[in-house]
C-alpha cells in the first residue's frame, strides 16, 4: 500500500495562465541578455574605427535586423513591465507601522523610467 | 425538481487499485454550500468509503486544501455556486504523494517546518527569566512580521508551486515565509541558524518567482514576496562578507 505519485506532465506550463505568462517572462530574459551582448559588440565596433562602425550600421538597417529589433523590443518591454510590477513585492518600505502603498513604489519606478528615457531621447535626438 | 451538481472526485484506494480513478457523484445544489459541504454530503449519504481531511470548516485549521477544478483551494472557503457551470473536479493537493482518495502525504512539509526552525530562538544565556514577564514589542515591530504569522499551514502554496512539483527538495513557500516570520520578529535571535537552510541550494535560490503561491494563499501571507525579500537580505549578507570580511555580519 504505497502512496501514489502523480506524474508532472511536460506541458504543465500550459495548464494555467499564470504559468504560461511566467514562462514567457523567463523566455524574454534571453532576449534581454542577447541584446546586452549585442550592445557590447556595437561599442567594440565603434572602437575599431569609422569603417567598422559604418558596416555595422548598414547591417542594422537590413529588414531582418529591423524585424529582430522589433521582436526584441516587444520582449524586453514585457520583461521590464513584469519586473517593474513585481518590484513593490520585493521592496517593502515602512513608515512607522504603515506600509508604503505598492502603487507608490511602482509609480516611482515608472516615473524614473520615463524621465530617463526622455533624457536619453533628448541627448540622442536633439542635444 | 431539486437542482443538483456533479462532483468528479479523485479516488485512489491502494488496497484495491494501483492507479487512481475518478468517480462522479451527484449532490443537491444549495446556494449556501461550500465544496466541503458537498463532499461531506457524499461521505454521509452516498459513499462512506471516501477519505479526505477537514476539521474547522471556517478557514482556520488549514486541513481541507484540495485542487478544485485544478486550482488549490480551501474547500471550506469556496462555494458550489461559484462553480455551478458543469462538473466540479476535486483532487488531492498537487505536488504531494497521495495516501488515499483526497488525502495527501504531508510529512515532507512538516519536516521542512522543523528544518526551518519555525519558532522563536534565543541565543545561549539570552533567555529572559519567566519572572521578568513577556518580551515586549512595539506595534511597529509587530507589523514587521504579522502578515507572515497568518499562515495556517494549508499547503495550498506548495500545490501551486511548479518548482516544488518538479523537485520536492525545495524548502518551499510556506516554510520560507515562516522562516522570515521569525527572522523579522524582534524577539528572535535565530536568523543565522535559519540562514543555513534558507540560503542553501534547496532554499530561496530554487525559487524562480512564478508568484502563484501568493495568488492562491487564503490568508494573504504573500510567500512569494517573503522569498524575494529573503533573497535580497541574503545577497546583502554576501556582499558584506565579501566587501567587509573583517566586519561580523549582523
Ligand atoms: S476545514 Fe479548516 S480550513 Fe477548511
Amino acid at each position: 500500500m504505497s502512496p501514489y505519485h502523480r506524474p508532472v506532465p511536460k506541458t504543465w506550463w500550459l495548464k494555467r495562465r499564470a504559468y504560461f505568462l511566467f514562462m514567457i517572462r523567463e523566455l524574454t530574459s534571453v532576449f534581454a541578455a542577447a541584446y546586452c551582448a549585442f550592445l557590447l559588440v556595437f561599442i567594440y565596433k565603434l572602437g575599431e574605427g569609422a569603417q567598422a562602425y559604418a558596416s555595422m550600421i548598414d547591417l542594422m538597417q537590413s529588414p531582418s535586423s529591423i524585424v529582430l529589433h522589433c521582436v526584441t523590443l516587444t520582449f524586453v518591454l514585457y520583461h521590464t513591465i513584469t519586473w517593474f510590477n513585481l518590484t513593490p513585492k520585493i521592496m517593502v518600505l515602512r513608515v512607522g507601522e504603515e506600509r508604503v502603498p505598492p502603487l507608490v513604489i511602482a509609480g516611482t519606478i515608472y516615473a524614473g523610467w520615463i524621465v530617463l528615457s526622455l533624457a536619453i531621447a533628448w541627448i540622442v535626438l536633439g542635444g | 425538481m431539486q437542482e443538483t451538481v456533479q462532483l468528479e472526485i479523485f479516488r485512489y484506494r491502494p488496497d484495491q487499485e494501483s492507479e487512481p480513478t475518478f468517480q462522479t457523484y451527484e449532490v443537491p445544489f444549495r446556494e449556501d454550500w461550500v465544496v466541503l459541504d458537498a463532499i461531506n454530503y457524499i461521505k454521509e449519504q452516498i459513499d462512506g468509503t471516501l477519505s479526505y481531511r477537514w476539521s474547522c470548516r471556517m478557514g482556520v485549521c488549514g486541513s481541507c486544501g484540495m485542487m478544485v477544478n485544478g486550482v488549490p483551494k480551501l474547500t471550506c472557503a469556496v462555494f458550489l455556486r461559484d462553480y455551478h457551470e458543469g462538473k466540479i473536479r476535486v483532487e488531492p493537493l498537487s505536488g504531494f504523494p497521495v495516501e488515499r482518495d483526497l488525502v495527501s502525504v504531508v510529512d515532507d512539509f512538516i519536516n521542512k517546518l522543523k528544518d526551518i526552525k519555525a519558532w522563536i530562538i534565543r541565543e545561549e544565556g539570552q533567555e529572559q527569566p519567566v519572572e521578568e514577564g513577556e518580551y515586549l514589542q512595539t506595534p511597529a515591530e509587530l507589523a514587521q512580521y504579522k502578515q507572515y504569522s497568518m499562515c495556517i499551514n494549508c499547503m495550498l502554496c506548495y500545490a501551486a508551486c511548479p518548482v516544488y512539483a518538479q523537485d520536492s527538495t525545495f524548502i518551499g513557500p510556506a516554510a520560507i515565509a515562516l522562516g522570515q516570520r521569525y527572522n523579522m520578529d524582534s524577539r528572535d535571535q535565530g536568523r543565522d541558524q535559519r540562514q543555513e537552510i534558507i540560503a542553501s541550494h534547496e532554499g530561496i535560490w530554487e525559487c524562480t518567482f512564478v508568484g502563484e503561491c501568493t495568488t492562491v494563499c487564503p490568508k494573504d501571507v504573500d510567500p512569494a514576496a517573503a522569498i524575494q525579500r529573503a533573497k535580497v537580505s541574503s545577497t546583502i549578507d554576501w556582499f558584506k562578507e565579501v566587501l567587509v570580511p573583517w566586519g561580523k555580519r549582523k
